[in-house]
């Protein structure tokens, strides 16, 4: 349980250095597989345990990297993430969060112990991280992915409570960050066919 | 009461099956009719007593209910003239002259009325996480409402409004997960733990610290969502870009669900003995939004952008009562209604006037009243109603508070509120009086048809009413959604 905690902060540290697109997706898929995996390595192989974890995979794992790979490959823009803050500040924030993460666990600790006390801070850096990307990067497929990764972090918080929360209601999360996915991979659709391009730099007309 | 859900949502699958524009329209009025009638029904039978149901009603709610259902109602006349105006094929654009298409009036219509039954379940829900999906499905509802005309500036409207308010949500939904954090050394909790009965029967049993981040992050959440400053950012470009019937729904009812999901989150805190921390919070960002909304108001070229500003304004005023709890909590919930008759109101007129205008710029609409009588004199109405004039609704819901906050000796809450009111009077009306009168344009503008003329009459005449007279089943019912 602990190594595949490791392996997704070492995730989040590369989405947060890497400069090429395709990579952030497989990443951003890396990562749904591995949340998948994690409720099973933490709570054993129950039924309702193995329906989080298989749909969270199948979700996370396989549909959004697939749906993001078709946007890329539709919109056929450079693979460069271009950001608004660089690759080596962006690691050293990510560094900063984890660290406060870490304390505020220490700090606040959850009234009945989590599987794993790594579980709770990872899942703050995740959180953090995709915010971070939503709003330091400019291509709006990257902000998307950013999302994503909040999403994600949400979901490994949700882990730390999941004996306590109904399964109707997971799945309808699931459901709704699908479709949010859905309308976001249309929009992205026509801000590339409308600016010919798919960064945010020219979505700022609207203003005071 | 599922029905209530259950038939937009299905009638909103049929919408998507079709394109013959009469079936489309038919069953979007006839939804709304029904839906309207329904809630009459629903709100006819007394409310039951609060249960470990997930979706019920209680007086929150069904006021709640009352203002969606309405509002969607005349919004749907109000939307098949548009539509048929709206005819389909290449446009050119009012503002800058370019080409555009509209989107499919099917995928118009049928997530309108998805819309609408996301809103309803929002009204309904009374399980924490159901609400949160039903908060993000509205979103999702009503973004390809906003990209209906098919421009950059739309899609930059969309992009933001989707980005913004889906990050601001999440937030919401991690808040409810340290909510069952808090809740969970609490045995009786173990089996539902976000059911709000539930957690507001054993509120006091409640882990603070966690309670306390809890709310916070679903005020941050739902806050964005409701357009509260400084998290509001979204909320002038899509309410400016978006069509007008559906400014007039976003303005007047998906802001009221955001306020309702805060409510909700503010009676577990009250429950928990913990509200003056979670009312502090309400007032600070209430008169933060006031602030902020004012000197927009006073700073602003253009209309539309002027009414999406006075939503912020608005839903500062909703959160300051909220937060000084007391009479002012129903001064809150009656503003609540009136807003949102008036707000949807203007927004309609406004959509007549960059008809006929073909301008949103407030300098360049003159002569109002000359050439457009009827439409005119609402907006002139409207303005009156939407600034705190008597005898409309708003002049007495803004009273109650002001009143609210007197009785509690908060002061400075009060000078504060009154002044940024003032500061919004002169703004507003420094424009609206400069459209109606001055000298009439050169080119006569198109006429009015009944169709967007009539909606915001009645929408107006419901706001003057309630200014006058408060009808007794509604005042019970407002009553009995203030007090804890």
């Amino acid at each position: 349980m602990d190594t595949a905690l490791v392996l997704l902060i070492l995730s989040l540290f590369w989405l947060l250095g890497s400069s090429s697109i395709p990579s952030l997706i497989r990443v951003v898929g890396y990562q749904g597989v591995l949340l998948g995996v994690l409720p099973i390595l933490a709570y054993g192989f129950e039924r309702e345990v193995l329906l989080v974890g298989l749909s969270g995979l199948a979700v996370k794992g396989l549909i959004f990297p697939w749906l993001m790979q078709r946007a890329l490959r539709e919109a056929r823009v450079t693979r460069e993430v271009e950001p608004l803050v660089s690759y080596n500040l962006s690691l050293l924030l990510g560094v900063l969060v984890l660290g406060a993460s870490l304390v505020f666990t220490a700090e606040i600790p959850l009234p009945a112990a989590p599987p794993s006390h790594l579980l709770v801070p990872v899942a703050f850096t995740a959180v953090a991280v995709g915010l971070f990307l939503v709003v330091a990067r400019k291509k709006a497929l990257v902000q998307a992915l950013g999302y994503l990764v909040f999403e994600n972090g949400i979901y490994a918080f949700g882990l730390a409570v999941l004996p306590h929360a109904p399964l109707v209601i997971e799945a309808g999360i699931l459901l709704d960050a699908l479709v949010a996915v859905l309308v976001m991979g249309i929009t992205l659709f026509h801000i590339n066919r409308t600016f010919d391009s798919l960064s945010t730099e020219r979505l700022v007309q609207l203003k005071d | 009461m599922d029905s209530l859900i259950a038939l937009p949502a299905i009638t909103a699958a049929l919408a998507f099956l079709t394109r013959r524009p009469g079936l489309l329209y038919s069953l979007l009025v006839g939804t709304a009719l029904i839906h309207f009638g329904l809630t009459c029904w629903l709100l006819g039978q007394p409310l039951p007593p609060p249960s470990a149901e997930w979706i019920q009603i209680d007086a929150t709610g069904a006021m709640f209910l009352l203002i969606t259902s309405v509002l969607f109602l005349m919004g749907s006349i109000y939307a098949v003239g548009y539509l048929k105006r709206e005819e389909a094929g290449s446009r050119t654009d009012l503002i800058e002259g370019l080409l555009f298409k509209n989107a499919p009036l099917s995928t118009f219509v049928g997530c309108l009325l998805a819309f609408l039954a996301s809103m309803t379940l929002v009204c309904l829900s009374h399980h924490l996480n159901l609400l949160w999906i039903a908060v993000e499905a509205t979103t999702l509802a009503s973004a390809p409402l906003i990209y209906f005309h098919r421009h950059h500036r739309s899609l930059e409207a969309t992009w933001k409004y989707l980005l913004v308010c889906s990050v601001g949500i999440g937030l919401a939904l991690l808040g409810n997960l340290f909510l069952v954090v808090a809740g969970s050394t609490v045995s009786e909790l173990a089996s539902s733990p976000l059911q709000l009965s539930a957690l507001v029967a054993r509120a006091k049993q409640l882990d603070l610290p966690w309670l306390k981040l809890a709310f916070v992050l679903q005020l941050v959440g739902y806050g964005t969502k409701m357009g509260l400053a400084p998290l509001h950012t979204w909320l002038p470009d899509t309410h400016s870009e978006s069509p007008s019937v559906v400014s007039a729904l976003l303005s007047g009812t998906l802001l009221n669900c955001a306020f309702l999901a805060i409510l909700r989150s503010c009676e577990i805190t009250e429950a928990a003995g913990i509200g003056a921390y979670s009312g502090g919070m309400l007032v600070a960002l209430g008169l933060v939004s006031l602030g902020v909304a004012a000197l927009f108001i006073l700073n602003t070229r253009d209309f539309k952008r002027m009414l999406a500003y006075s939503s912020v304004e608005h839903m500062g005023i909703l959160a300051l009562g909220t937060g000084l709890g007391g009479v002012a909590r129903f001064g809150s919930l009656f503003h609540a209604l009136n807003h949102s008759l008036v707000k949807a109101t203007l927004f309609l007129v406004a959509g007549n006037l960059m008809h006929s205008y073909h301008t949103r710029t407030i300098a360049r609409v003159r002569g109002l009243m000359r050439w457009l009588p009827a439409t005119g004199a609402l907006w002139l109405g409207g303005f009156l109603a939407l600034a705190g004039s008597p005898p409309f609704g708003p002049f007495m819901s803004e009273l109650i508070i002001f009143r609210g906050a007197l009785q509690d000796g908060r002061f400075v809450v009060a000078g504060l509120f009154a002044a940024t009111l003032a500061l919004v009077f002169i703004g507003m009306s420094r424009a609206v009086l400069g459209m109606a009168q001055g000298a009439p344009p050169e080119r006569p503008p198109q006429s009015e048809p009944g169709w967007s003329v009539l909606p915001p009459l009645l929408l107006l005449a419901l706001s003057l009413v309630l200014g006058v007279y408060l009808p007794e089943p509604l005042a019970r019912l407002l009553r009995e959604a203030s007090a804890p």
